[in-house]
């Protein structure tokens, strides 16, 4: 069977190293190129006990006849793949994407907006204007980089520290503070915590706060969107916590057997709220386990924003062309606390997030390739800081000052259409409102 | 999962001959040996296991408005909305453990070779993996038909159904949904199918609402309501009364046709007590509406709910105005269970209209077990027994 796939790899990667520098391949074109793989290629064997071979349908292997367990390899694991060092510099130029300065600046000014909304919202429920927010401090390289390799078509499914691929894609900032407030122009209608996002338009499938259950709805998705064949992937975005989750099991198996064009990206970020990694997993982080559903895997610095962007830009190439599964696992630090309801410093030293922040963080690391090719000054710095906390504080003063949805929007979309129940709810929920009106804030919500 | 295979291997349909050692009940040793043994020999037919049914299934007159019609089974009528779904909608796809051969109920038979490999496909054993990945591809746009082997094993998929499908179109404000997914699982019991092959777990559903939860009682019924869970723009759960695949046959349409969701169906008018009841113990409660009339003279309103989310409180309270008496039963426990539901609702809304406590006749809280599952169901006597009592109140 592996000897199969091989061959079947080797000769789709005939055609693609041919046509990866056209760009706009027509549907047309990609049809020839991408047939339901190997799913169509079933091993009709001939069972044959002649042979000193194993004939088990369930493997492909030789036989051995020495005792050995296999060692996981957890000292020397799968490798880090980075392009830039932490100072920013580029250490193979092969590996430089060599994106243009519109590009890399608009990279880092999607990433400090990101960290000054994040500033701003944080202060913001400290000082209770919002019930809750969480924060991607550190992990802004993943968001953006990952964002940018793919298309704008692509769907993705988050789990809830994605706000950057969001704001990459253009959602504005009165929508991320809308959300967050819940107010009347909230996209969401005021239904779910801050920070549980969503946009139709820009392919970004609402956040839920249960983890790991977008996993194997992604390889839906992709499915799916493998059958309309229109050139479209499917990203997942997930913790290392998460994919403990009996759903991050089921989506990797489905997509691998199922076939799925769907990028599985891990935000390997070292903590589930106070959990670290050695108590989240014994085997060599997540890149590991994809082999075992027969995924093709990677590891990547989290904090590069170019070894983030090479990785996606390929695995999405290829998830797409030969309609298999990608995993990446992007290794990165959360500096900042898990939400507003964490004091991360009862279980984890300020010295050790220092160094993250200080040391090693996807801003100044991208900062550095800028300046180093004058593409960034002090005083552009000065003035973009400067602008965006502008930009960020208008929007969130006039989110401020919204009026929350109508009260009837409690009660729509719980189906398609409303029923009697829901009906007679809502009316008998607006009697007993009416008549106890002094206990209830109607002031603050629209009509 | 190993133990529903075993309990669908039908040795009679194996096209395979099983020879060699201990292979199964149809090779010569095992059948001399059992011939050896002490009932056999003394002339007298061994003693088998099974029993007959605790009810009759009643088929309903073949429906006119629909075009021809054709006999089928319920399988057969389950097989049939199918494929006029694959045929009719080219984004359909039905996936789950073993439909790729034609199913473990045979529901599915036939579907892969007509549609092709991409759109009637085997899913890995996971039933947390078979409903995400459903409500993954109704989010994309697909409609999603996915089959969960047995009712009894939903469970593992209860996140999904329940904190997923059902809040998506809420909690986006309508940005998403997965409205084009409809989930199938055989359900009920079905003689000797014990814990798990015989549960009705709708009662636990129920509590979630964003979801629709329909039963059917007969082929008819069940091709009818199936087309309208798959057309329906919410994530449905239908649930197929597994005993009645291949007792229930009827004349059911060949084209596909719609029967409406939410609403309860009288299935004979009465005026002395309402009975409620929904799938297989519909067939249970036409035997005790038949034996009220002869022993006791008491005329049932007989109602099929149908759907047991959202359900039709309307249809129910009308009739428990006019009659004053309220029986419910299904065989799901009866703590909890949807009775309870019903009982509470109606108590609510038609309090002086009642004659008598309302009666549900149920399964007993525990287990359903095997070997005692005669003792167990809620049997026509104890369904007559309760409605005697209501009378005499």
């Amino acid at each position: 069977m592996a000897a199969a796939v091989r061959s079947v790899n080797k000769m789709y990667g005939v055609c693609f190293n041919a046509s990866r520098q056209t760009t706009g391949l027509t549907a047309s074109r990609l049809l020839q190129h991408r047939a339901f793989r190997v799913g169509a290629v079933r091993r009709q064997q001939s069972f044959d006990s002649t042979l000193e071979k194993p004939q088990f349908p369930g493997a492909s292997a030789e036989f051995v006849d020495e005792l050995k367990f296999i060692q996981p390899n957890v000292i020397s694991g799968i490798p880090v793949y980075r392009v830039m060092d932490r100072q920013g510099n580029i250490i193979n130029p092969s590996q430089d994407p060599q994106l243009s300065k519109e590009t890399v600046l608009n990279f880092y000014q999607k990433m400090t907006l990101l960290n000054t909304m994040d500033r701003i919202l944080y202060e913001s429920q400290r000082q209770g204007r919002i019930s809750f927010y969480m924060t991607n401090y550190g992990e802004e390289g993943t968001h953006i980089g990952s964002a940018a390799a793919l298309d704008p078509s692509d769907l993705v499914f988050g789990q809830y520290r994605e706000a950057g691929v969001l704001m990459y894609r253009g959602f504005p900032l009165d929508m991320f503070m809308a959300q967050c407030y819940a107010n009347a122009d909230d996209l969401g209608k005021g239904r779910q915590m801050p920070v549980h996002y969503g946009s139709k338009d820009l392919n970004f499938v609402t956040i839920s706060s249960p983890l790991a259950t977008q996993i194997p709805q992604a390889a839906g998705a992709a499915y799916a969107i493998k059958r309309e064949n229109m050139n479209r992937a499917v990203i997942c975005y997930f913790g290392e916590g998460a994919a403990s989750e009996g759903d991050a099991h089921a989506g990797f198996n489905f997509s691998a057997t199922l076939e799925c064009p769907l990028i599985f990206f891990c935000r390997n970020n070292g903590y589930a709220i106070s959990t670290p990694t050695n108590e989240q997993y014994r085997g060599d982080g997540i890149a590991a386990r994809g082999p075992g559903y027969g995924m093709l895997s990677i590891r990547v610095d989290g904090n590069d924003v170019f070894a983030v962007y090479n990785a996606t830009k390929e695995a999405r190439r290829r998830a797409v062309a030969e309609n298999q599964p990608f995993l990446i696992e992007a290794m990165t630090y959360r500096i900042g606390h898990h939400s507003t309801s964490d004091d991360s410093s009862a279980y984890r030293s300020v010295d050790e997030v220092n160094y993250w922040d200080k040391q090693d963080h996807p801003i100044s690391r991208l900062r550095h390739y800028m300046t180093t090719r004058g593409w960034w000054s002090e005083d552009d710095e000065r003035s973009w800081r400067k602008q965006s906390r502008k930009t960020v504080m208008e929007a969130f003063e006039k989110a401020e000052k919204r009026l929350k949805p109508s009260p009837e929007l409690m009660f729509t979309d719980v189906y398609e259409e409303m029923t009697p129940n829901l009906n007679k709810q809502r009316e008998a929920m607006w009697r007993h409102v009416q008549q106890y009106k002094e206990h209830y804030p109607l002031d603050q919500y629209e009509k | 999962m190993a133990a529903a295979a075993r309990f669908f291997v039908r040795g009679a349909n194996s096209k395979l001959s099983i020879s060699g050692v201990g292979t199964g009940t149809h090779s010569p040793f095992a059948a001399a040996l059992l011939k050896l043994s002490p009932s056999s020999s003394s002339g007298v037919p061994t003693k088998t296991q099974r029993r007959h049914a605790h009810f009759s299934f009643q088929a309903d007159p073949a429906p006119t408005q629909y075009g021809p019609t054709e006999k089928m089974n319920m399988f057969q009528s389950v097989t049939s909305a199918l494929d006029n779904t694959l045929a009719s909608d080219p984004t359909a796809v039905i996936f789950g453990e073993d439909v790729a051969f034609g199913g473990v109920f045979r529901c599915t038979v036939g579907l892969r070779d007509k549609y092709g490999k991409d759109r009637v496909f085997n899913t890995p054993l996971c039933e947390q993996g078979i409903v995400g990945f459903g409500i993954g591809a109704a989010v994309a746009g697909a409609t999603a038909i996915a089959e969960i082997q047995f009712a009894d094993y939903i469970y593992p998929a209860f996140d999904q159904i329940v904190n997923e499908a059902a809040k998506y179109r809420y909690r986006s404000g309508n940005l998403f949904d997965c409205g084009s997914l409809t989930i199938r699982a055989p359900w009920g019991c079905v003689g000797h199918g014990s814990l798990y092959h015989s549960q009705s777990p709708e009662a636990f559903f129920a509590h979630c609402p964003g979801i629709k939860v329909v039963i059917p009682r007969s082929p008819v019924q069940a091709k009818g309501l199936l087309l309208a869970c798959i057309a329906d723009q919410n994530p449905c759960i239908f649930f197929e009364p597994k005993i009645l695949y291949r007792a229930a046959v009827e004349q059911v349409p060949v084209e596909p046709y719609t029967l409406p969701l939410s609403q309860a169906e009288v299935l004979q008018e009465g005026s002395d007590v309402t009975v409620v009841a929904w799938g297989t113990q519909i067939h249970v409660m036409r035997e005790v509406a038949d034996m009220a009339q002869e022993k006791l003279g008491v005329s049932c309103e007989l109602i099929d709910l149908q759907t047991i989310l959202p359900w039709d409180v309307e249809t129910i309270c009308k009739s428990v105005v006019k009659t004053g008496r309220l029986l419910i039963s299904h065989e799901a426990p009866i703590t909890g269970g949807f009775a309870a539901e019903i009982s509470s609702s109606v108590q609510e809304q038609c309090f002086l209209n009642l004659e008598a406590p309302i009666s549900r006749v149920c399964g007993y809280d525990t287990p359903f077990p095997h070997i005692f599952e005669p003792f167990y169901i809620p049997d026509k006597w104890k369904c007559f027994d309760a409605i005697k009592k209501m009378i005499n109140y």
